[in-house]
C-alpha cells in the first residue's frame, strides 16, 4: 500500500494531500476533505449518488481512484452555488419539488450541471437518457425531469 | 480492495516498464471496470498503471490508414467524434450505450475491449469493422485482428506487460453502412442480454452485398462473428427475404447459456430479431 | 382531544405548495445522513455473513481477527445478553425479541444466505473488512428452501428450530408454516354454487426490495455511564430506541438516538441490523464511536425486503354484474423468521369491494431468505394483483365496463372489510367516477408502430393507513416566528406539511415557522415515519399544539388587555376584544409581562386512520418479437382526502407509481440452486431509471377523513399496489395472453406468445 502527495483542485479550491493509493475519490472527498455531500449508493457506478465533475464531465467517484484527482479539478455539489445563491439548477429542484428524500439530490445536481452544460436545450428524451445514470426511488422521476426544464428554462433566460 | 501501489507515467516507454516488472500489475484507462473488480476482490493488483497521462493512448483521429482509437480515449470522446466523422454509425451507436453517461465519461472503448467480456457493447461494432488491436510492451509490439483478440470470458491473449495501444478501423466504402442494437429488459444500464453489430456494403451498379460483416455479444463465450450467415448474405441482392435468411443464419452461430439476465432460448431468438432490425437499418442508411 | 373534521374550505395556508424548510440542504449537500455522521476518534465496524442459505454454525472462531493490529473488538452472538421472549412494536410490523436478537446475529443457525454471524471493529474500514474475512465459521450445509411450495411440502426441513405453528388455533410442530389464520364471513361455498361465473386463478410473485439507495448504517458510543448514543438511517427514532433496548436488554432511559437524515426507507428501515452490533461494538471497544456502513450487496440479500408468495383466488359473479363471493388463500414468504405481511395483505384483498360473503386463509411461510419487512403497504400489491387480475378476467369473460363493474360493486361506507371493521367515510367510488371522467380513460390507445401493440390496463387498490402516536411541541418566539419540534422523520417533505397544518391554525405564515426534529430526549414519543401516518398524525398533534398555543395566547392577550380570557376572539391570526385588535406575530413580542415565553406541546395516539385508495390507469406498449415493454401514458387516481401540499402528494403518488411498475416489470429476486440471490446490485436488480418511464399523470380526489380537522388521509403507500396489476392487464390486452407470474418480464413475455 503506498501513500501518494497529490495536488487537487475541489470547487476551487487547492487541497495538497497525502492519499492512500486504494482509496476512491468518493471516500477522498467525504472522509479526508469532509465534504460529504457526495453519496456512496452502490460502490460500482450504477446508481449515480457519487456523481461529481473531473475537468467538467460528471464521473461515477467510486469509481476513480484518489490519486487519479492529481492535476484534476473536481466540482461537487458543495460547489455549485455561488456566495450563498443557489444555482439555478438547485432552484429549480427546490421549486419544483424535485427531492423527496434528497439522497440522490446531489447526484442529479451534478449531472444535471453537466447535462445542461453540454446541451442547454434538451428534448424530455434527452434529458431522461442523460440522467438514467442516476437512480431515484422516491420520485418516480416526473418531478425531477419538470425541474431540469426549468432549470434549462432559467439559464437560458439568464 | 488488495493494497497496490499506483504509478501515473507520462510516456508509453515507463509504462511498458513498470508492467514489465514482477508482480501483478493492471493498467488503468477508465477505470469502471478496473476498480469494480479491485473493490469486490475479483481482480488483484500489486500495481496499479494509470495510463491516462500518455499523449498517444489519448489520441483519436482519422487518416490515410483509418480511425484511429487510442487505448485510453472514453466512450463518450468517441462517440462524439465518430458522430461527427461519420462512416462508422455501429461504433457511435455502441459507445452512447456503455452504462451510464457518467461511465461512458470516463470509460475507454479499448478498456471495453480489455474487460473482454462476452456482452461488451463496443466490440461487435469494432469486430464488423475489422478492426485491429495494436499491442505493445516492454519486448516489442504487435497487431491482431480484434476477432483474434479474444480467449474466454474477460479474458484476452494479452501477454504480462503488454496493453493495448490503439485500435485501427479501415476507412469503410461510401456505400457501407452499419448499426449496433442490443436487447436490455431496461432502457438503460443494464448488460446486453444479446447484441448485433452488422454491417454491409453493396455495390450500386449491382445492387449486391459485396461484404457483409456480422458480429454477436452476449452469446459465446467471447464476442463472435456469424460468418455462415455473413457468407449467405455476400453476393445476394438484400431483400426482407434474404435479411430473414441471414438472420436465421446467424442464429446457428449462437451458443448462449441461460442466466440472470436471460435464457438461452430467448437469447437465440434476439439474436434472430436484432441481426434483422440491424441490416434492415443498414439497408435504410444505405438509401 | 377528538378531532373532527371542520367543514371549512378556505384555507391560507393548505393546498400551497410551499418551499420545504430543508430544501436548501438537500441541494447543498449540507443535509446530514447517518453515512455522513463524525466522531472523534470514530472507529470502523464490519460483519461476516454467513455464505450459506441455510446451515447449522458448528463453531466460530475469532482467534485471527482478535490477533491482528488495528482490531478493537469482535463479537458474536455470546455476547448478546439474555433477552425476553417478547414482541415489541417496529412501526409497521413488529419484532420478537429473541428472533429479532438472532436475526442481527445467528446464535446456533443461520437463515438466510447474508445472515451476520460475527461483527469487528477496527482503526478503518479496510482492516475491518480484513479481520471480519479473517474468522473462521464452521457450517454444517443443509437443504436451501426457496418458495414458498417447498417449504410446505411434506418432510420439508425445519428453518427455525422449535417454531410451533399456529395453524388456525392449532399447535403444529415441524413446521415452516409459523401460523395460518382466516377471516370469514357467510358461506362461500353455498354462494360458489349459486354463482353465474366462477373464475379460480393462481398468481404468484417474487421477493423485491424497498431499493432505497441509502445503504443502512448505525454509529453508536457506549459512554462510560452506560448511556448509549445512536445515530441511524431508520424510519423512526424512537423504533430504533425501543429495538435496541429489548435486543440488548438496555433501558431505553439509557439510550438516546439522534435525528439524522434518511435516504428513503419505504417500510424497510422501521428494523434495525446495524445499531444493536454498532452499540456492542462500542462497549467492547471501551466506548469508542463505532460506524458501521452496509454494503449495497448486503442491502439486497439480507435486510428486509417484500415477501415473494403465492394466491390463490376464487371469484363467483352473477350475469348481473353483481359478485357472490370471493376466496382467497394468501402464502406470503416470512423469510428466515415469522412475521410477512399476510395479515395486513389479508385486511386489503377484498377491501376495494362490498363482498356479501367472503373467506380469506393467510399463511406466514418460512423460507431461506432474509427476514421479510415492510414495503410501502405491505401485502397489498401482492392481494391486489392477484384479485384485480381475477376481476379483470371476469370483465373480459362477460363483457363488463372494467370501471362499472368495479362501481358496482365498490366498498364504501358501511361496507365491511374481510377482517370485520366497518368503513367510515371512504373515496373509492370517488376515485372510480373521476377515472371514468378521466382524460386517459376517454382517449384512444393510439397507434404502436410495427411489430409493437399496445394494450391498457386498470386496477384498484386499498391501504388501511395508520395512526399511533406522534407528538409536537411549539414555541413562538419573540420576533413571531415559531420553532416546531416534531418526532417524524422527515422522508418526503413532512417537515413543511406538518408546518403548514399549524399555520394554518396560527395564521403565521409557514415560511416563519422552523420545524425540525430533535433527538429522543428531547421531544415526546413519536411513532415511524411510515403507514402512510405522518402528515395525517404528526399533523394532528401540531394542529392540537397550535389550539392550545391559541388558548394560552387568549389569556395573555386577557392578561394584556385587563379583561376575561372569554371575551378575546382569535380569526386569521388576529386576537381581538372590546374593539382592540393585536396580530399574533406583533402580540409574540409582547408578552414578557404576561409570563414570559408561550409554548404548547400535544401528543396524540391515534387509533383509526382514514383509509386510502387508488385507482390507476396504464397504457403500455409491447415489442412482439422481444417482449419489451414501454409504459407510454400512466394515471393515477387517489382519494387523498384532503392534499396539504399537493407537490408532495403528487411526489408520493408519482414514486409509488413508479415502483409499482418496477415490481410488475423487471424486478425480481433470482434465486440460485443453494439459495444465494444471484442478482444482487442494481445493476441486475433493475429498478426503473428515468428513460424507462413516462410523465405520471395524478389525479387527486379530495373526499374529507372525517378524523382529522382538514380531512388529512394517508396517501404514500396506496399508489405501489395497483401497478402491478395495471400493467400486467395492459400486457394481456396488448399480446393476448394473460399473466400470472411477477414480474411480466420480456422473456416471460416472449415465451408466452410461443406458447
Amino acid at each position: 500500500m503506498s501513500k501518494k502527495q497529490i495536488k487537487t483542485t475541489v470547487n476551487g479550491v487547492e487541497h495538497e494531500i497525502l492519499v492512500d493509493s486504494t482509496w476512491t475519490l468518493l471516500e477522498t472527498l467525504r472522509d479526508q476533505l469532509k465534504l460529504t455531500g457526495t453519496k456512496e449508493g452502490c460502490s460500482n457506478g450504477n446508481c449515480g449518488a457519487c456523481t461529481v465533475m473531473v475537468d467538467g464531465q460528471s464521473s461515477c467517484s467510486c469509481l476513480v481512484l484518489a490519486p487519479e484527482a492529481n492535476g484534476r479539478e473536481i466540482t461537487t455539489v458543495e460547489g455549485l452555488a455561488d456566495h450563498g445563491h443557489l444555482s439555478p439548477v438547485q432552484d429549480a429542484f427546490v421549486e419544483n419539488s424535485g427531492l423527496q428524500c434528497g439522497f440522490c439530490t446531489p447526484g442529479f445536481m451534478i449531472a444535471t450541471t453537466a447535462l445542461l452544460n453540454d446541451n442547454p436545450h434538451p428534448t424530455e428524451n434527452e434529458i431522461r437518457l442523460k440522467l438514467a445514470g442516476n437512480l431515484c426511488r422516491c420520485t418516480g422521476y416526473d418531478k425531477i425531469v419538470r425541474s431540469v426544464q426549468d432549470a434549462a428554462e432559467r439559464l437560458n433566460k439568464a | 480492495m488488495p493494497n497496490f501501489d499506483y504509478e501515473a507515467p507520462t510516456s508509453l516507454m515507463s509504462a511498458l516498464e513498470l508492467l514489465a516488472q514482477p508482480g501483478e500489475n493492471r493498467p488503468l484507462a477508465g477505470g469502471t471496470d478496473v476498480i469494480d473488480q479491485l473493490k469486490s476482490n475479483r481482480r488483484n493488483a500489486d500495481l496499479v498503471v494509470d495510463l491516462k497521462r500518455i499523449p498517444e493512448l489519448l489520441n483519436i483521429e482519422s487518416n490515410g490508414s483509418g480511425l484511429h482509437v487510442g487505448s485510453a480515449v472514453s466512450c463518450t470522446e468517441v462517440h462524439n467524434f465518430t458522430t461527427e466523422k461519420g462512416g462508422f454509425a455501429a461504433l457511435a451507436e455502441s459507445t452512447e450505450l456503455v452504462g451510464s453517461v457518467h461511465i461512458q465519461n470516463r470509460g475507454s472503448v479499448g478498456g471495453n475491449v480489455c474487460n473482454a467480456a462476452p456482452s461488451a457493447d463496443t466490440i461487435p461494432s469494432l469486430l464488423i469493422h475489422e478492426a485491429v488491436a495494436h499491442t505493445a510492451s516492454a519486448s516489442g509490439e504487435r497487431e491482431i485482428p480484434l476477432i483474434d483478440f479474444f480467449a474466454g470470458p474477460g479474458q484476452t491473449v494479452l501477454e504480462k506487460g503488454e496493453i493495448l495501444k490503439e485500435l485501427v478501423l479501415p476507412t469503410p466504402s461510401a456505400n457501407t453502412a452499419s448499426a449496433y442494437l442490443r436487447f436490455i429488459p431496461r432502457n438503460e444500464m443494464d448488460i446486453a442480454v444479446a447484441g448485433v453489430g452488422s454491417l454491409i456494403e453493396v455495390d450500386p451498379s449491382t445492387n449486391l452485398v459485396t461484404k457483409a460483416r456480422i458480429a454477436l455479444a452476449s452469446v459465446a463465450p467471447t464476442p463472435v462473428r456469424a460468418y455462415a450467415a455473413e457468407e449467405f448474405l455476400e453476393g445476394t441482392k438484400i431483400d426482407a427475404d434474404a435479411i430473414d435468411k441471414t438472420a436465421d443464419l446467424a442464429v446457428g452461430s449462437a451458443v448462449p447459456i441461460t442466466d440472470v439476465r436471460g435464457s438461452a432460448e430467448y437469447r437465440k431468438e434476439l439474436i434472430r430479431v436484432l441481426t434483422r432490425r440491424t441490416l434492415t437499418i443498414c439497408l435504410e442508411r444505405l438509401a | 382531544m377528538v378531532a373532527t373534521y371542520d367543514t371549512k374550505t378556505d384555507y391560507k395556508v393548505i393546498g400551497n405548495s410551499p418551499i420545504r424548510h430543508d430544501g436548501v440542504d438537500k441541494v447543498t449537500g449540507r443535509a446530514i445522513y447517518g453515512g455522513d455522521v463524525k466522531a472523534p476518534g470514530l472507529i470502523w465496524g464490519d460483519v461476516l455473513r454467513s455464505p450459506h442459505a441455510h446451515a447449522r454454525i458448528k463453531s466460530i472462531d475469532t482467534s485471527a481477527a482478535e490477533a491482528m493490529d488495528g482490531v478493537f473488538a469482535v463479537l458474536t452472538h455470546g455476547d448478546f445478553p439474555q433477552t425476553d421472549d417478547k414482541t415489541i412494536d417496529a412501526g409497521e410490523g413488529t419484532v420478537n425479541l429473541r428472533r429479532g436478537q438472532s436475526n442481527v446475529m445467528a446464535d446456533k443457525k443461520v437463515h438466510y444466505k447474508g445472515h451476520v454471524v460475527a461483527a469487528v471493529a477496527a482503526v478503518d474500514r479496510n482492516t475491518a473488512q480484513v479481520a471480519a474475512q479473517a474468522i473462521k465459521v464452521e457450517y454444517e450445509v443443509l437443504p436451501a428452501i426457496s418458495d414458498v411450495d417447498a417449504a410446505m411440502a411434506e418432510g420439508a426441513p425445519q428453518i427455525l428450530d422449535g417454531l410451533v405453528g399456529d395453524h388456525l388455533g392449532e399447535s403444529v410442530e415441524n413446521t415452516n408454516v409459523a401460523r395460518v389464520f382466516r377471516h370469514e364471513f357467510g358461506n362461500v361455498d353455498d354462494a360458489f354454487a349459486n354463482s353465474d361465473l366462477v373464475i379460480e386463478r393462481t398468481v404468484s410473485m417474487s421477493m423485491v426490495h424497498q431499493g432505497y439507495i441509502e445503504p443502512h448504517n448505525a454509529t453508536a458510543i457506549w459512554g462510560q455511564d452506560d448511556n448509549l448514543t445512536v445515530w441511524s438511517s431508520t424510519q423512526g427514532s424512537f423504533g430504533v430506541r425501543s429495538q435496541v433496548a429489548g435486543l440488548l436488554h438496555h433501558p431505553e432511559s439509557k439510550i438516546k438516538v439522534n435525528y439524522v437524515e434518511i435516504g428513503g426507507g419505504f417500510g424497510g428501515k422501521t428494523v434495525v441490523y446495524l445499531a444493536p452490533i454498532a452499540a456492542l461494538l462500542s462497549r467492547k471497544a471501551g466506548g469508542r464511536p463505532v460506524k458501521l456502513v452496509m454494503d449495497r450487496s448486503s442491502v439486497f440479500e439480507a435486510t428486509g425486503p417484500a415477501p415473494g408468495g403465492k394466491i390463490r383466488m376464487k371469484i363467483g359473479v352473477n350475469k348481473d354484474g353483481k359478485i357472490q363471493a370471493a376466496d382467497t388463500d394468501l402464502m406470503l414468504e416470512a423469510g428466515g423468521f415469522p412475521g410477512s405481511a399476510v395479515g395486513a395483505a389479508a385486511i386489503c384483498v377484498f377491501a376495494c369491494y362490498n363482498l356479501p360473503v367472503s373467506r380469506i386463509t393467510g399463511y406466514d411461510v418460512l423460507v431461506n431468505k432474509p427476514k421479510s419487512a415492510a414495503y410501502r403497504a405491505p401485502g397489498s400489491p401482492q392481494a391486489s394483483f392477484a384479485i384485480e387480475t381475477v376481476i379483470d378476467e371476469i370483465c373480459d369473460e362477460l363483457g363488463f365496463d372494467k370501471i362499472q363493474f368495479r362501481l358496482d360493486n365498490a366498498a364504501h361506507e358501511g361496507t365491511r372489510r374481510g377482517d370485520g371493521v366497518q368503513f367510515i367515510r371512504v373515496g373509492l367510488e370517488e376515485c372510480l367516477v373521476a377515472a371514468k371522467e378521466s382524460d386517459h380513460w376517454n382517449s384512444p390507445l393510439g397507434d404502436a408502430p410495427a411489430g409493437k401493440k399496445r394494450g391498457r390496463g386498470i386496477a384498484s387498490a386499498y391501504w388501511m393507513n395508520g395512526g399511533g402516536k406522534s407528538t409536537c411541541d411549539l414555541m413562538l418566539q419573540d420576533d413571531g416566528t415559531v420553532m416546531l419540534n416534531e418526532g417524524s422523520a422527515d422522508i418526503g417533505g413532512t417537515r413543511t406539511s406538518i408546518a403548514m397544518q399549524a399555520a394554518e391554525v396560527l395564521g403565521i405564515p409557514v415560511e416563519d415557522f422552523h420545524p425540525s426534529i430533535p433527538d429522543t430526549e428531547s421531544i415526546g414519543f413519536t411513532g415511524v415515519t411510515g403507514g402512510s401516518r405522518t402528515t395525517y398524525t404528526t399533523g394532528l398533534a401540531a394542529y392540537n399544539a397550535a389550539q392550545k398555543l391559541v388558548v394560552e395566547l387568549k389569556s395573555r392577550v386577557a392578561d394584556l388587555w385587563e379583561t376575561e380570557a372569554s371575551n378575546v376572539e382569535f380569526a386569521d391570526g388576529v386576537f381581538s376584544a372590546n374593539g382592540d385588535s393585536i396580530g399574533i406575530q406583533e402580540l409574540a413580542g409582547k408578552l414578557d409581562p404576561t409570563g414570559g415565553p408561550a409554548t404548547a406541546t400535544a401528543s396524540v395516539n391515534l387509533a383509526e386512520a382514514g383509509n386510502a385508495y387508488g385507482v390507476q390507469i396504464c397504457d403500455l406498449e409491447v415489442d412482439l418479437e422481444t417482449g419489451k415493454t414501454d409504459v407510454v401514458r400512466y394515471t393515477a387516481i387517489q382519494d387523498v382526502g384532503k392534499a396539504v401540499h399537493p407537490q408532495y402528494a403528487e411526489g408520493q403518488i408519482q414514486g409509488g407509481v413508479v415502483q409499482g411498475l418496477g415490481w410488475a416489470l423487471n424486478e425480481e429476486y433470482f434465486i440460485t440452486d443453494d439459495g444465494a440471490m444471484a442478482n444482487r446490485s442494481f445493476l441486475d436488480y433493475r429498478m426503473p431509471t428515468s428513460l424507462d418511464m413516462p410523465m405520471i399523470d395524478t389525479i387527486m380526489v379530495e373526499v374529507p377523513n372525517p378524523l382529522h380537522p382538514y380531512g388529512v388521509r394517508g396517501i404514500g403507500e396506496v399508489p405501489i399496489c395497483p401497478p402491478l396489476s395495471a400493467a400486467a392487464q395492459a400486457i394481456k390486452e396488448a399480446v393476448g395472453k394473460p399473466f400470472y407470474e411477477l414480474p411480466v418480464k420480456p422473456g416471460r413475455i416472449l415465451e408466452a406468445q410461443n406458447d
